[in-house]
């Protein structure tokens, strides 16, 4: 168990620091994009901002799958549970979202009337298909969300429905794509003509890396001619890659590289992608929240298996919700804002009673400011003993 | 005259059911052959509406404490020892002596009486150990469905002497925070139990009565400020419990903070803060900088408080932020915990 350790070793990262500041050219500004939730959480909470120097800047990225749920699709889930009286089956931190009428799942699951429907907390989708089994009168829903690395997961859900012929299971597809986000903030106004955020560079997800491999992200040297880091979880690993992009940014010459390399080929797992493609196909549209529409950006499950898709079973159709009209999420989760500009936040906002997404999964990025960083925010915060 | 015969519990095969709460004479049974078996002692035994407590010297100290916990048996202890250590510790944390407990409880109908028997077994054990009695009682029963097996209320009494003061607002800038121990040892053997998490060896519980090491603090010169046990919420809660009551900052080093590996490992793996995770039986003390070296000794010299390390210190901050420095050399915000703990997906 010692491994967690290694990885967080103090005196490593002060050197890594020092290499840092070394390579940093002084009249430069340096400006990057943790795209993952899990490295903004390791952000926040090793507090790496304070070993680096002052002209080295993250930006966080859309890369929380709980924060880029959009409203509408939440209130799918509740209705499901609420009216159609299934047992829907959720992963832990999507469970407070907030969505339409002041509810949550959470809240939700305190008003369903528990002989008609249920909302449970799950690790796995191996869970949902348990509890469709054990509940053969009663249907199950699984509420399948986040990027590349949860959806081979689901996919082998499916094919396993199918296989054992479970009537009572289907799947509420959320699924969303790591590459579609990232162009579209490249493609956004404000990074490509405004100029009002500078972006010159990505530390790119280690865990999606696993399964897409790093070819995806060539495109981004290539065609926008930013700088991409596959990096760990571990804050060396953000570290280190922060230091690799740094050099990058010096010498103009961008590629993808991968720090990461403990799982991550260039081809990634051939053995998930192909489970995948078998499984889903891409959506036209997705409304992600704060991104809006985003074209090609997310799954829907296939023709084939349409007899397990909740959305087919359940006759659902997607209703979109705006956000809270004061709510900065969207330009947060695309650099343009910080979560201090929002005027909501820290006051009728908190992780406690969160007005938009960014600050439920300790993940996202209002949420890990408020938890771990917001010292910074008050004059006396780096306080004396 | 012949007394009617009843025929004894089956506390092998048997179950709670209406009748044990209904006051009648299953309900008297259950008094007889399970309670007052276990926990039995010259004031419980006066069976009246009250109890009468010989008068003390000093102010006395009151609390109370619900416990519900699934799964009821853990590794390291069960809801019944749990019940009494609670109450128990927080009794002691004020620096008194506790002496007395009474127990609520609600019990499931269905529940099977080997479990009681089991329960409350492990109560009059951990009562003992203590050095508490439980002096009077309550049972209630509630459909099958209503409840969770067995709910259990403790209240406590101790004796505390004049001159002691406590409170969680003594704490000044300058002075030292000590814990007794590894943290979040606790939560995660009841959470490792629940997801079912396997490891090489069970994560067990550190649930325990804390008041022989209080006691040990207050024999001492040392000058004390306030001590507190970290239960719900953990460490981060109680430490920003002190800072909001006294008007201070607190800050951590992350580096000093004993953490057992598997505790560490179980959080890493379900996105838990170990900050935020229950202890059970350990002691947070603040005291005078002048004192700590002396406090830690006395806490090493305990039993319970081994692994005891200096992890922070009070400094003076008007936004009463407790912060850490992290091993990773940066500084971060130790936030209260908001909602439930709910694990990560990835
Ligand atoms: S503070 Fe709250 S309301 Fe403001 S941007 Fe963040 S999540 Fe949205």
């Amino acid at each position: 168990m010692k491994f967690v350790d290694e990885f967080r070793d103090g005196q490593l990262a002060e050197g890594i620091a020092g290499a840092i500041r070394k390579t940093v050219e002084v009249n430069r500004r340096y400006h990057f994009m943790e795209f993952c939730g899990g490295h903004t959480h390791a952000i926040a909470r090793y507090g790496i901002p304070d070993l680096l120097p002052d002209n080295v800047r993250m930006i966080h990225g859309p890369g929380c799958p709980v924060c880029v749920l959009p409203i509408g699709r939440i209130d799918l889930a509740i209705r499901l549970a609420l009216e159609h009286g299934v047992i829907l089956c959720s992963y832990g931190d999507t469970l407070r979202v907030p969505a339409s009428n002041g509810l949550s799942l959470l809240r939700a699951k305190a008003l369903v009337d528990k002989a008609r429907g249920d909302i449970r907390m799950i690790y796995s989708p191996n869970d949902a298909l348990k509890i469709a089994r054990e509940n053969p009168s009663r249907q199950v829903v699984f509420f399948a969300i986040g990027f590349e690395t949860t959806t081979p997961p689901t996919a082998v859900a499916l094919l396993t429905a199918e296989r054992e012929g479970l009537q009572n299971f289907s799947v509420l597809c959320c699924h969303v794509l790591t590459p579609a986000a990232i162009t579209h903030i490249l493609d956004s106004p404000e990074v490509r003509d405004l100029g009002l955020v500078a972006l010159d560079g990505f530390i790119g997800p280690a865990h999606v890396s696993t399964v897409i491999g790093s070819q995806p992200y060539e495109f981004f040297a290539e065609e926008y001619r930013k700088p991409v880091v596959i990096a760990g979880f571990e804050p060396l690993d953000v570290m280190q890659a922060i230091l690799m992009l740094i050099r990058q940014v010096n010498t103009g010459n961008y590629r993808v590289e991968n720090e990461f390399t403990r799982a991550v080929t260039r081809e990634g797992n051939r053995k998930a992608q192909a489970l995948v493609a078998e499984c889903f196909e891409l959506r036209k549209q997705f409304e992600w929240r704060g991104l809006g529409e985003v074209p090609y950006s997310a799954l829907k499950i296939r023709e084939r298996l349409a007899a397990f898709d909740a959305e087919t079973r359940f006759n659902l159709t997607y209703q979109p919700v705006p956000d809270h009209k004061s709510c900065e999420c969207g330009a947060i989760l695309r650099g343009v804002k910080h979560p201090t500009d929002c005027k909501l936040f820290g006051m009728v906002c908190t992780p406690d009673s969160p007005m938009g997404s960014c600050m439920v999964s300790s993940e996202g990025c209002c949420a890990a400011h408020y938890t771990y960083g917001r010292h910074k925010d008050h004059p006396q915060g780096h306080a004396t003993s | 005259m012949k007394s009617d015969y009843s025929r004894p519990l089956d506390l092998k095969h048997g179950r709670v059911d209406l009748s044990h709460g209904g006051g009648g004479r299953a309900m008297q049974q259950l008094i007889r052959e399970l309670f007052a078996r276990h926990l039995g002692n010259e004031l419980l035994a006066q069976s009246n509406d009250g109890t009468v407590l010989p008068s003390q010297q000093g102010r006395l100290v009151m609390s109370t404490d619900s416990h519900v916990v699934a799964p009821l048996f853990f590794p390291g202890g069960d809801i019944g020892a749990l019940s009494v250590h609670g109450t128990v510790n927080d009794v002691a944390v004020m620096g008194a002596t506790p002496l007395w407990l009474s127990a609520g409880f609600i019990l499931e109908e269905g529940f099977p009486l080997a479990d009681l028997d089991r329960i409350v077994r492990s109560m009059a054990e951990a009562a003992r150990h203590a050095g508490v009695q439980i002096v009077t009682g309550d049972t209630k029963v509630v459909e099958q469905g209503k409840g969770d097996g067995v709910f259990i209320t403790t209240t406590g009494i101790g004796v505390l002497p004049d001159g002691i003061d406590l409170s969680g607002a003594n704490a000044r800038p300058g002075d030292a925070v000590l814990i007794s121990g590894s943290i979040g040892d606790h939560g995660m053997a009841i959470m490792s139990q629940r997801e079912n998490l396997a490891f090489d060896a069970p994560i067990v519980s550190d649930s325990a009565p804390l008041n022989s090491l209080t006691a040990a603090l207050l024999a001492s010169q040392i000058e004390l400020r306030l001590m507190r046990d970290p239960t719900r919420g953990g460490l981060a809660a109680t430490l920003n419990e002190i800072a909001t009551q006294a008007g201070v900052g607190i800050t951590l080093f992350e580096s000093a903070i004993p953490i057992k590996p598997a505790v560490e490992a179980a959080c890493e793996l379900l996105g838990l803060d170990p900050l935020n995770i229950a202890n059970e039986g350990k002691l947070i003390v603040v005291c005078a900088a002048d004192s700590a070296p002396s406090a830690l000794e006395v806490l090493r010299a305990h039993p319970l408080g081994r692994e005891a390390a200096i992890i922070g210190t009070i400094t003076a901050d008007p936004n009463r932020f407790v912060q850490m420095q992290t091993r990773f050399g940066g500084r971060r915000m130790v936030d209260w915990l908001s909602g439930e703990q709910l694990p990560r997906i990835c």
